[in-house]
């Protein structure tokens, strides 16, 4: 992340332009000169329902995600600047900018290409070492997914629960993270679920408990595997 | 104990009396759903405390610490807030029924304008769910101050919540999707200035008196 920030010295970038977007990495963040740019979706908006609608899909993507990208690349040349003028307490005053709006371009990121229609392999079953871990941790999927529905309901206001790998162990746990908290340090992020009311609330409303139940069915396995490994 | 059990307040108006500035769909279900389940999750906490206490279970009862103060946090601060509401157009939304208020307001923000203009900001610069409040530091009378607290905790001690606005997305999603500027500008149309003077004045009573 930080490498990221300090890295993109186009401060005066030019307008983003597809042409400069180069995918970059497992974080699965787009780049055009310098500057974040909002990821293309993999599928269409309309693609996960009945789980997730094409409304919330088009809100949360063109809306919500750009938000934060551009909220992120304002803070970011505000940081230059402060970083350019040597003004330390500036530099600090940035942060929750950084962090929130970093992390909500992270997040989504990382969720969008965590979900999948059912026709191109959502929630189709992990199989391999992921599988085999899930089962070792939480003795099995069902199990896994109980506990983790329990700590996204358990979220009290606007976060995130994730699968995430410990660097040091290498264990699997669950996790949760208030607001755009993104997974950073110690731990790795596998599989990301919103819990943001702008998440579901146009269609389940304060049912949110169907919603977490319902996202089972468009889970990209694969591309948890895939971060995994 | 049943005595004791915290309840649903009924709204002090329809739930379609706030159109067009909150649907009536967003009051039913955020009074009748999203209030009620943090009463029935207090009144949960509260029970499951007493339990914890006969048995002197003091692990328990530092693990209800937080329950309690999210579901009280938030059966108070709905309570607050349905009461510094009031239809558009009604004498309560009338600021010339807070004069007091009015006056601490000019003195400390200059101007009315460029006190909405400061409130409103405070409130889109909330990072994730919670609230916006005028307060009275310190008690009735006290320097006028804005604040945001986050999720569903609640104004804090001798601090006296003016007004409040809820800033969840729950609160405004179905009518203003990402337009959240357009919810917190519409509010001025429903705030209750005259309950406002009188918690300015008075402060408040506890909101949850059983």
């Amino acid at each position: 992340m930080a490498a990221t920030l300090f890295s993109s010295t186009a401060r005066v970038a030019l307008r983003s332009g597809a042409s400069a977007t180069s995918k970059a990495g497992a974080a699965g963040l787009t780049f055009a000169r310098g500057k974040a740019t909002l990821p293309d979706l993999s599928y269409d908006y309309g693609a996960l329902e009945p789980s997730i609608s094409g409304k919330i899909m088009e809100l949360h993507h063109k809306n919500h995600h750009n938000t934060y990208v551009t909220n992120y690349n304002n803070a970011v040349v505000q940081l230059e600047e402060a970083q350019h003028q040597g003004n330390i307490a500036a530099q600090i005053a940035l942060k929750p900018a950084i962090n929130f709006n970093g992390g909500g371009h992270l997040n989504h990121s990382l969720f969008w290409e965590n979900l999948a229609p059912k026709n191109a392999g959502g929630g189709e079953p992990p199989s391999g070492a992921l599988s085999k871990a899930i089962d070792t941790t939480y003795g099995g999927l069902g199990e896994f997914q109980s506990k983790m529905n329990a700590a996204l309901a358990g979220i009290q206001g606007s976060g995130w629960a994730w699968l995430v790998k410990d660097k040091q162990t290498g264990q699997i746990s669950i996790r949760t993270y208030a607001n755009q908290d993104p997974v950073v340090g110690q731990f790795e992020p596998l599989l990301g679920i919103d819990a943001w009311e702008h998440a579901y609330y146009l269609q389940y409303q304060n049912r949110k408990a169907e919603y977490f139940s319902a996202i089972w069915d468009i889970i990209n396995w694969k591309a948890v595997e895939k971060r995994f490994s | 104990m049943a005595s004791q059990t915290h309840t649903l307040p009924p709204l002090p108006y329809g739930y379609d009396a706030l159109e067009p500035i909150i649907s009536k769909q967003i009051m039913e279900l955020h009074h009748q759903k999203h209030h009620q389940t943090y009463v029935n999750n207090l009144n949960a906490a509260l029970t499951a405390q007493v339990t914890a206490t006969q048995s002197n279970d003091v692990p328990s009862l530092i693990a209800l610490q937080q329950k309690i103060r999210f579901n009280g946090g938030g059966h108070i601060n709905h309570s607050l807030f349905w009461k510094n509401l009031t239809p558009p157009g009604t004498p309560g939304n009338d600021i010339a029924g807070a004069p007091t208020l009015r006056e601490a307001i000019v003195s400390r923000w200059g101007s009315h304008e460029a006190f909405v203009k400061a409130f409103g900001a405070e409130l889109l610069g909330l990072q994730g769910s919670g609230w916006g409040w005028l307060v009275s530091k310190g008690g009735a009378k006290g320097r006028l101050e804005i604040t945001t607290t986050k999720d569903q905790d609640p104004v804090n001690g001798p601090d006296v919540p003016v007004f409040g606005v809820d800033m969840w997305e729950h609160a405004y999603y179905l009518q203003y999707l990402n337009n959240k500027a357009g919810y917190v500008e519409g509010i001025w149309k429903i705030i209750n200035w005259a309950e406002a003077e009188k918690r300015y004045n008075a402060g408040v009573e506890n909101p949850l008196k059983l």
